[in-house]
Formats: C-alpha cells, structure tokens, sequence
C-alpha cells in the first residue's frame, strides 16, 4: 500500500485493524517522511528509532480492541513525556527529560499510540506564529516562508504536511484553531476542565486546554474521545458524562440554530473574510440549521481582558524556572544574580514581555485596576455567551482576521500579532468549546477556517456541525510538497 | 479586652514620668497534624534525611498540580471550632509570589482575602483573672523548603522535605498586652490543638512558630502606636524577651523624640535584641491573586457538623467540669486540664481512688518526680493505675502518707504494684491497738525522765513519744492511733 501517510486517521486505524496494514509500515512511513521534511523544522525533538521498535512490539503482539491500534504520532512539545525531552519551546527546558507523563498523552499511549517525536512550538505557547521558540520558526507546508499559526504551529504543519496521521496541541487564546485555520486542517478546543493539565507545561492555568489537531472532523472527535478524561489530579478537570464522539457523530444538524454575532464584524476585516463567514451560512443553511442573528456585546473587550489573564498567570506559572532545581542556569554571583542571569537568558523575548505585563497587572496599587478588572469582564464576557445560548445551539465565525502571514511580518509589531487571536479569545474566556474547520482559500490560495463555538460540554454538538458542514464545503488543502 | 481588669499585675514600662502599655498580637504558624502535605501526597515526618519527602509537586516541576488535602482541610475546620470562631463555607487559595531558593514554585499557595476561618476567641487565665484574646483569622498555608547556609562556604543547600507541608495561621487581635500574656497565649492555643489533634505544639521541631508585632502607647492611649514585626520566633522565651527588647526600644525612640519605623525585624536570639530585616518601603509585594490550579474551596453545613461532633471536651470546658464534679480549686483545674494528656492521666487515676488525694500526689509528687527526670506525662514510669492503688493504700489506712513517699520512689524506678511493694518489705502500717500499746508502753518505759517532764507540764514532748513510737516501729504504726493511745497512757 503506497501513500500510506495521505491517509486519514481513520483509514489507518480500519486498516492496521483489518490487518491490511502493520504498525510497523504505517511508522516507517511516517518516520521516512518526518526525516525528509526537516526542512519544515515541526519536529525539536525525533524519537524514531524508538518508536520503530514500539511499532514493532506492537506488531508482535497487537491489540486491535485498542482505539488508536499502533498509530504513530508526534505530540506538542508543551505535554511532558516519560523519557522524551520536553522544551516548552523554551532554551530554559532545553535539557529537561521528565520522568512522569501527562494524562492527555497516558491516555493516547493507553490506547495504543506510539511517540514519534515532539512538535515545535512558541515558547511556552506564547506567540501566534511559531516566531517565538527557541528552536526556531517552522515552515508552513502551504508556502515556503509562511507561519503554521501558533502557537501549536510544529503540530499544525506536521497534520497538513502529514508528518503525522493526527496531534494534540494546547489552547490558551486560539493556539489550536489559529493554526489549523492556516494550515487547512480541523482543531478543536474542548471545553475547560474538558481534558487532564497534569503533564502539561502550563502557560495560563484557567485558559490552558488540550486539544486534537486532525485532517477531517471524524479523526479529530476520535482523539477527543481519547484524551478527555476526568482526573483527580487536576483539581479544575470536571467529572461530567463524556460522549463516544467519534461512534456519536452525526451530519443530522436538521433544525439546528447558530448564532451569528454582529460584534465579530470587526473594523478592517478583509473582505476575504467577510465572503467565508457569509460562505459559511449558507452551508449551514444546507445542511439545515436554522441562522440566527446575536449579540455578543462586550466581545470588544475580549482581547484586552485575555492580555492581561494571561500574562498575569503565566508571570506566577514561570517563576519555577529559576535556575535551581532542574533546567537551564546561568551562574552567578549570588542567588538573585543566577536568577536574573538564568532568566534573562533562558528565556526569549516574547516571554519576557508578558511576564513584565504580568508581573505589573498583579502588583500592588495596579490590581484593582488591571487584574480585578479584568476578570469582572470576563465574567460579563461569559454572561453574553451564557445569554445568547438561551437562543441557539452553537455560534458560527471566522477562525481568524486573516489567512497565513509571511515569517517576519508581524515579530516586531505585537500588538497586530496579538489580534489574531481576536475571535477566538472570547472562547477560552468563557471555557467554551470552539473548533476551526478549513472552509475556503484566499486570494493566495492560503486557507481560512471557520469557527463553530458550543455550549460548555457540549463538544458532540459542534463535532456535528463541523462534520455536516465539512461535507457541503469539501475543502481541498494545496500541499505541493515544495520542500522535498 | 479585659473581662476582668483588676489589673494587678499590669505590664507598663515606666520612662521618666511616662507609663508606656506593650501592644501585641501574633501570627501563629502551626503545623497541621497530618500524615501527608497540604497539596500532595509526600510524607510530613519530622527529622527525615534530607529530600526523601518531597513529590514532584513539591519540587514544582513542569506540568505540576496542586490537589487539596481533605484531611488538612478537616484539621483546620476543627481548630476553628476549637477557637470558637466562624468557618467560612467559602474560602480562597491565593498564590504569594516571591523568589526564592526554598521555594520551588516561585509562590506559597496560602488564603489571604478569603480565609477558611474567620473571628474567634481564646480564654486566658491569668493570676488575677480571666482574659479573653480575640482571633482575626484562620488560613491554611504551604510552608517552604530550608535553606541550609552553614554546611558549604560558598553554597547554599535546600532541603524541601517542609516544602508543602500544611500550616495554619492563626492571627490573633491586638489584644495581648505583656509577656506573660503572650506566653498564656501560646500555651492555650497549644493545649486547645493537642486537645484536638490538629497540631502537635512541639516548638524544637518548628511545628509552632510565631511572628510577633509589637507597638507600644502611652497608658490610656486609645491610639495605636507603630508597629514591627518580629519574623519567626520558635520558642516562648525567646518571644518573651523579643517583646521585652522591642518594647523598651520603641519606648526609648518615643522618649527620645523619633519616629518608630514600620518594619520587619529578627530576634537575635545570642544577642538578646531585635535588628531591622527590611522597611515598610522595602517590603516585598506579593502580587497576590486567586489560584487558578484550585477551584475555591467549598464545605456544606453538614460538613462542619460532622467536624463539630467530632470534636472532644476541650480545657475550657473540662475546667468548668472538674471544678464543679470534683470540687478542685481553679488552681488545680487549670494545672490538670492544661494538657490533655495530663487531664486523661488524671480522669484514668480518680476512676478507682479519691479525687482529693489523687489531686494532691498528681500534682505534688509525680509533677516534681517527672520534673526531675525530665519526663512528660506520657513517659511516666507510673502508671494511672497504678497511682490509683497507691492512694487506695493510704485512703483505707494500709500505710501511712508518709510510708506512701517511700512506695512511691520505689514505684518511679518501675512501673510495680504498690501493694506488692507493700508486702514485699512488710511496709503494711500497724493498726492494731494492743501491739500498738505493747511499743507505746514500751517507749514510755525506756523514756521515764521525759515522760515525767511532760507530765508536769512540758507538753512539747509528745512530739518527741510520738517520734520515737515511729521510730520503733519502723514508721509504720498508725499515726492517727499512736496519738490517740499516747494522750491515754501519758
């Protein structure tokens, strides 16, 4: 069987089920391919030889009951893995092995997955175009010298590249969708307290989500079905009825309402993306859902109420990387002169910058007016989506303001970097689900994503759109392999 | 505020003709009584090798959650019901955020708007009365790590077998108002959490430690004068003469026309004097704001009601029992109910003998035997029952109080039974009068010129007889009857 890595997830679990296929050959030939697209820089690190030897374990002795029956995968480099050297993206964990493994990742291997290597990304997640690691920037296999998005920018290059059948990613702000909406591929944020953030380096605590990065809806509610687990050692995962995603998914949206907010008509929206979104009704409309105009009123407020939750928790959250105990350290005089040496070098500048805004946001005389502030409007942020639910089923926007940027373009000016993220911001504010589907081109041809955004648990929901509306749209991604 | 302000003891500092009163409230640190930490499962045995009891939670690695201790939680549920105060169904972890070496996540998760315990009150009892001390507050807190600087010239070592290990803080109200207030304080708040098993108390191994704000105001003053705080002092003494020290100080700077700093200072324990840490202005700003690892902690009303039927007689109220079921003095329910192992020692004595005499030997000779030997209650060498025979022995006459002494050094040498010791050395007291008179008349015979000296008035001589018949009889005859038979025959 050639072309085993244009395969779909779900083709390469009904094959190695059917045993049409072994572990071992779908590995090589995903491995053979990572190793010829180095140039794309997806991977920081490649544990291959390894995973060809699980692959063939497995073959030996496979369990085909499993759900993910010796699928090789690379996973974000934000999730610690036993063993396997976890960066963050960051020089200051660039020697950092844990010996513990996150839930989400337990969960994937317990299903029978198999670690290929660990996927590029911003540091510690920090950044919407890959620009920010330390490991460098990642290509997106849609054009040479385009961003993946970010920050999961080495895992949504490596899906569309096909690097990988399928990943997981994290979500603070937009980081899984912002960079499937540039790379043509399907990401989808589960609900907060949704998926373990045991394991996971953490960015900022109450927005921090896992979540799978797929080439169709089906694979992505697959891996959701497997990493969203409740868990006692996360004190905000929440034990609620998790559905079969994958079994449960329908293209039966008959009579379904979406809501479409007039707030995400922003000022100086191309119109590139004002065509998608109206695109996008009308493909609801075929698929049967009911539209329905809402309002979302203090969405204005969203990305200035995100840039100060964040950085104020990431400022507390990275105080552990101070040099002592594990890591990267730079030797000093004297305690305070390792710290500052330690964390002036170990880490970049994007982190820096929001550590500052945190470290400010949070200080004495400035709470109130920052912190405090901010999370009365997040809950108000959460009150319009709590209001307008009362009236539909699910919300339909843009994934972003723009398609792929050029590498570069936006580094030296991070407050348009900062609003790609606007639509998709509001979503981790309120710890809602939201996944980015592939809905069209632009000019360029570059991929644009549309975003379904469901009420809190209530994935399977918007897993349904996004598959009856995946079908009407029958998006085809462009990849060339321009860099083999 | 004093109920009863007879004020004979009052604690004022006089200067010139200035009378200055001592302000103080303390920051209690005491170590919650648990098998694991506050937010991880690491063991919290005290005296450990270095290192050995610490998670990866502890150490605060990458990816790294904190998840309540329940059982913490309970602990510090009870020692809130045990201060009398109100539990918040509500409260709020927070993270502190500082730099530094013990302290592996850059933050101490503690509660600091929205405590797991509110007001609260302790009763002191002092030599002229009781006095009431107000609680502010209750928070569960993390403590750190320890820093080790004496072990290398150049480097610092951390051992975080403390890191995470659970704290309650408890905040008194400004109302302590000498030394000998604080060390009543410290006392009670110790006795009422051993009564409750929440916290050990025991201050060599840091399991209470106190921050101590002093500020001193002229006598009447209604005003408040500016206050230090003196950081993590470990023993009573040392607060004692922390306060002392600091007070006259700021008396001095008053009296000398300077401003007192608001600042925080360290008790040099080998100089006997406080010394400036850091200033107002350098003080460290936290950047306190709401854990986002831990939902706020909610408890149910049943909850705390199943905590509140757990809870045991506390002093206060033991006290209160003793006095009115037992007739003791205050003085003596004080001394008994002070801790609870001496109070059970106590309660396990009186099943079987009298109150009164159990009463007296408990605190008279066994306090004194133990003191000497430098042993607490629990280690004592006698035990409850075997007291109880003992004052059985002397109640129904077998042997004297005095003979009793001698039982009972031999008793503190090993855990034996009094009778046996009795009857083993022939110890038994002799009551009978016939054997009595053949000794009586005996001494009388051996003795005639003094017997004829009492008889023609020198009555101080009967104590002499008296001597003398214990003597012969190897302080075994009954005393009560030696008496009684001597007044016949002299």
């Amino acid at each position: 069987m050639s072309d085993i890595t244009k395969q779909s997830l779900s083709e390469l679990v009904e094959n190695i089920k059917g045993k049409k296929l072994s572990s071992s050959e779908v590995t090589k030939a995903f491995v053979e391919r990572s190793e010829k697209s180095k140039e794309l820089n997806a991977y920081i690190t490649e544990d291959y030889a390894n995973a060809l030897n699980k692959a063939k374990k497995f073959d030996e002795k496979p369990n085909l009951d499993l759900k993910l029956p010796g699928i090789p995968m690379a996973v974000k480099d934000l999730f610690c893995t036993r063993d396997l050297r976890t960066t963050a993206g960051s020089k200051i964990l660039n020697n950092f092995v844990p010996t513990y493994e996150s839930t989400v990742t337990q969960n994937i291997w317990n299903e029978g997955a198999i670690l290929m290597g660990k996927l590029n990304c911003d540091e510690f997640a920090m950044g919407s175009s890959n620009e920010t690691s330390f490991f460098g920037n990642v290509q997106n296999p849609i054009d040479k010298n385009l961003v993946p998005g970010g920050s999961s920018g080495g895992s949504s290059s490596a899906v569309a590249a096909q690097l990988t059948p399928i990943t997981i990613g994290t979500d603070t702000g937009g980081s899984i969708r912002q960079p499937a909406s540039f790379t043509g591929t399907v990401g989808l944020k589960p609900t907060y307290g949704s998926c373990s953030r045991y394991g996971i380096v953490a960015f900022a605590s109450s927005l921090d989500q896992a979540g799978p990065m797929a080439q169709n809806v089906k694979d992505c509610a697959l891996l959701q079905e497997v990493i969203s687990t409740y868990d006692e050692k996360d004190s905000t995962s929440i034990d609620f009825k998790r559905n079969e995603y994958s079994k449960e998914l329908t293209k039966d949206i008959k009579g379904k309402k979406i809501g479409i907010p007039k707030e995400y008509r922003v000022d100086g929206m191309p119109k590139e993306i004002e065509d998608l979104w109206k695109k996008g009704i009308e493909y609801a409309k075929d698929c049967g859902a009911e539209i329905i105009d809402i309002s979302l009123p203090h969405t204005n407020y969203a990305l200035p109420t995100y840039y100060i939750v964040a950085p104020a928790e990431a400022s507390s959250n990275l105080a552990r990387y101070d040099g002592v105990k594990y890591g990267f350290r730079a030797e000093g005089e004297n305690l305070i002169d390792m710290y500052e040496k330690t964390r002036s070098e170990g880490f970049g500048a994007e982190v820096q910058r929001r550590i500052m805004i945190g470290t400010y946001v949070l200080s004495s005389g400035y709470y109130d007016a920052y912190y405090l502030k901010a999370q009365k409007v997040r809950k108000l942020i959460k009150n319009d989506f709590d209001e307008a639910y009362k009236k539909v089923d699910a919300i339909l926007t843009p994934s972003t303001p723009s398609s792929a940027f050029k590498i570069g373009e936006k580094t030296n000016d991070p407050v348009s970097m900062y609003l790609n993220d606007i639509f998709t911001v509001p979503v981790n504010l309120a710890g809602l689900p939201g996944i980015s589907i592939p809905a069209g081109h632009d000019a360029k041809g570059y991929p644009l994503g549309l975003q379904i955004i469901g009420k809190a648990f209530d994935e399977q929901n918007i897993l349904n759109i996004a598959y009856a509306m995946e079908e009407k749209i029958n998006f085809k991604n462009n990849i060339t392999d321009w860099w083999l | 505020m004093a109920l009863v302000s007879t004020n004979k003891t009052e604690y004022l500092i006089n200067r010139h003709d200035n009378q200055y009163e001592v302000v103080i409230g303390l920051e209690v640190h005491a170590q919650v009584t648990s098998q694991s930490k506050l937010f991880s499962t690491s063991a919290t045995k005290f005296g450990a090798e270095p290192n050995t009891q610490v998670s990866l939670v502890d150490a605060a690695f990458p990816g790294m959650l904190p998840v309540i201790n329940e059982y913490c939680v309970k602990q510090a549920i009870k020692t809130g019901i045990g201060l009398k105060a109100k539990i918040n169904k509500r409260s709020v972890f927070d993270r502190k955020n500082y730099f530094y070496a013990d302290l592996p996540q850059g933050y101490q998760i503690s509660q600091f708007k929205d405590p797991i315990v509110g007001e609260g009150k302790v009763i002191l009892d002092m030599p002229d009365g009781q006095k009431e001390v107000g609680i502010e507050r209750l928070h569960l807190e993390q403590d750190a790590g320890k820093s080790i600087h004496d072990l290398d010239p150049k480097n610092t070592f951390v051992d975080l077998n403390r890191s995470g290990v659970a704290l309650m803080e408890i905040v008194s109200k400004p109302d302590l108002r000498s030394p000998d207030e604080v060390n009543a304080y410290i006392k009670k708040l110790r006795s009422i959490m051993r009564y409750l098993g929440t916290c050990d108390g025991n201050m060599q191994e840091g399991s209470l430690r106190a921050d101590v704000n002093v500020s001193v105001r002229k006598k009447g003053s209604k005003e408040f004068g500016t206050r230090c705080e003196i950081k993590n002092v470990n023993s009573i003494k040392f607060m004692q003469m922390a306060i002392e020290y600091e007070a006259n100080r700021q008396v001095d700077l008053i009296e000398d026309g300077q401003e007192i700093d608001q600042e925080t200072r360290l008790f040099d324990t080998k100089k006997n004097e406080t010394r400036s840490m850091r200033s107002k202005e350098d003080a460290h700003d936290y950047r306190y704001f709401p854990d986002p690892d831990l939902l706020p902690l909610e408890v149910s009303d049943d909850f705390i009601e199943n905590l509140r039927s757990e809870i045991p007689e506390l002093p206060d109220e033991k006290k209160k029992r003793f006095i009115e079921k037992f007739k003791l003095s205050p003085y003596e329910a004080n001394i008994l109910v002070s801790d609870i192992e001496t109070s059970n020692y106590f309660e396990n004595v009186i099943k079987k003998s009298d109150v009164k005499l159990a009463t007296n030997w408990i605190i008279g000779e066994l306090f004194a035997a133990l003191n000497e030997k430098n042993l607490e209650i629990t280690e004592s060498p006698i035990s409850a029952g075997n007291l109880s025979k003992l004052i059985n022995l002397i109640k129904d006459g077998t042997i004297s109080g005095k003979i009793a002494k001698t039982v009972f050094e031999q008793m503190m040498e090993g855990d034996k039974d009094p009778q046996k010791i009795v009857e083993e050395k022939g110890l038994k007291q002799e009551s009978d009068p016939k054997a009595l008179e053949a000794l009586i008349d005996k001494v009388i015979d051996d003795n005639r010129d003094k017997a004829t000296e009492y008889k023609s008035g020198k009555v101080k001589l009967f104590g002499f007889f008296v001597g003398q018949v214990m003597k012969v009889s190897g302080g075994k005859a009954n005393p009560q009857l030696v008496n009684e038979i001597l007044k016949k025959k002299l």
